[in-house]
């Protein structure tokens, strides 16, 4: 098997022109369905016959609920590609992946909160999923602080990567166990309505959101990345060419 | 005669495991001011309960498994910043990394110290405070029990997130944020089985989970620190 490509990932400069080419395109089909499924959610869907129009914020809540947890495993990837093969670009798709999991996770929970206002009439719920969401975002919170708190860079990503690695075995626990300490506990009975089958006029909507919501990671995390890039190889050869920067014309720069 | 080389036979890594337990242990005796202080803090936190809260025997009675649980995990994370510190700083942890003993068995050994100078009096001073917070009859046993397995756990655990803060000058309250997610799996079962025994139910269910975090942390945690030590010292 040819393994150049896996190879070429590493550099950022191929990182970089790749990207260049797909990002328009990225651009154009994130925004387009995420149009068309916000409309569609919003303007056309159908109002729950017990929630009403409250409902609709589960176009927002549960794409960026599934793409919290998918987040943390592109980020857990990435930490061990980065500390299996010393691959720099790794480590700085692990840094950009943390930011913007914290972010949606984040969004997640406020717009749960928002939505358990009208619904259960509370903020806050010692529910078991929110309970997790929310671990899981200490968690994000943890791989970011370990990052900023290093001053060298090496360090910094090897560590956060370790932790990120430790977080993966340790997710599926916490899970479970606070599943298992929810139905201990027997609170009053919550019942979320899409629990149950979700009728199939509110379900594509949601799937379209959902796809929309994975291509706009990819895109903030590509974004992110190349920014990332620029900031490091900022001195390097081809970032100055790029700008339009005569390389031999030192003194006009200083 | 010039190309012979001679070597010195390494010690076996149990002997190694052995001397290194007995060094760590011997250096806390000599310290035996800092050997209190874990104790002393569960003492304190747990005489601010009833201020802070109410004094009412069968209120503190339905908040004492959990409270002792909780005192108890934030008194063995307050301990945990130590576990490394003064080794990283004297080099001797760069000398441990150069030796030829397996550096799982070192740091299980130092973490096997550090237990048994703070989650071991921790244990054994929780029926105490238990009585400070009116733990019901049926509470202690199963309090004593959990407190032994759980924070076995907690040390091992905690030793992943000394390790990987070892190398920064203020890295006690980061060790905290990072580590107490991890923590929450071994709260949930060692506050509720407490709490079940005093209710009257069986409590083998969460001992055996319990015990099966304390296993996968035996085999796992050590590997997770050796690797972030290797961080901190070569960066």
């Amino acid at each position: 098997m040819n393994w150049q490509w896996f190879h070429r990932l590493g550099s950022p400069r191929w990182f970089y022109q790749k990207t260049s080419v797909l990002l328009p395109w990225l651009t154009f089909f994130t925004l387009a369905i995420l149009l068309v499924g916000s409309v569609w959610g919003l303007a056309f869907a159908p109002a729950d016959f017990k929630q009403g129009n409250s409902y609709r914020i589960i176009f927002l809540h549960v794409p960026a609920a599934f793409l919290s947890l998918a987040g943390y495993y592109v980020m857990a990837i990435a930490g061990a590609v980065g500390l299996i093969w010393r691959m720099k670009l790794a480590f700085v798709v692990m840094r950009s992946a943390a930011i913007i999991g914290a972010a949606l996770t984040f969004l997640a929970l406020i717009s749960g909160a928002i939505w358990g206002k009208p619904t259960w009439g509370s903020w806050w719920v010692w529910d078991a999923r929110i309970t997790s969401m929310l671990v899981l975002f200490f968690l994000y919170l943890g791989v970011i602080a370990l990052q900023e708190a290093y001053q060298s860079e090496t360090t910094a990503n090897n560590t956060s990567a370790i932790l990120t690695l430790v977080g993966t075995v340790n997710i599926p626990i916490i899970y479970k166990s606070v599943d298992w300490w929810f139905t201990l506990h027997q609170p009053a009975t919550l019942k979320l309505t899409q629990a149950s089958t979700i009728h199939p006029s509110m379900l594509y909507p949601l799937l379209t959101m959902v796809v929309g919501f994975y291509l706009f990671y990819a895109l903030a995390l590509i974004l992110y990345t190349r920014a990332e890039i620029l900031k490091r190889e900022c001195r390097t050869k081809w970032v100055a060419e790029m700008c339009g920067v005569d390389v031999n014309n030192k003194t006009s720069r200083t | 005669m010039s190309n012979t080389k001679f070597y010195l036979p390494a010690p076996s890594a149990a002997a190694g495991f052995v001397a290194m337990l007995k060094r760590d242990l011997l250096l806390s005796y000599r310290h035996k001011g800092e050997l209190a202080n874990p104790l002393i803090f569960f003492l304190m936190v747990v005489t601010m309960v009833p201020l802070g809260i109410s004094p009412d025997p069968q209120f503190l009675a339905s908040l004492a498994p959990g409270m002792i649980w909780v005192v108890a995990l934030l008194a063995s994370l307050l301990s945990m910043d130590v576990l490394f510190r003064s080794d990283f700083d004297d080099g001797s942890l760069e000398q441990l990394l150069i030796s030829p003993q397996p550096l799982y068995f070192m740091v299980l050994a130092k973490v096997l110290a550090h237990w048994m100078v703070t989650g071991l009096p921790l244990t054994l001073a929780a029926p105490l405070l238990g009585v400070m917070l009116a733990l019901p009859e049926g509470g202690y046993m199963p309090l004593c029990l959990t407190l032994l397995i759980g924070t076995a756990s907690l040390s091992l655990i905690g030793a992943v997130g000394a390790a990987l803060t070892v190398a920064l000058r203020k890295g006690g309250l980061l060790l905290s944020l990072i580590i107490m997610p991890l923590y929450i799996p071994i709260l949930i079962f060692g506050a509720s089985a407490v709490s079940n025994a005093i209710d009257g139910f069986a409590i083998m269910g969460q001992l055996a989970v319990l015990g099966a975090f304390a296993a996968v942390a035996i085999v796992l945690a050590p590997i997770a620190a050796a690797g972030a030590l290797r961080v901190a010292i070569n960066g």
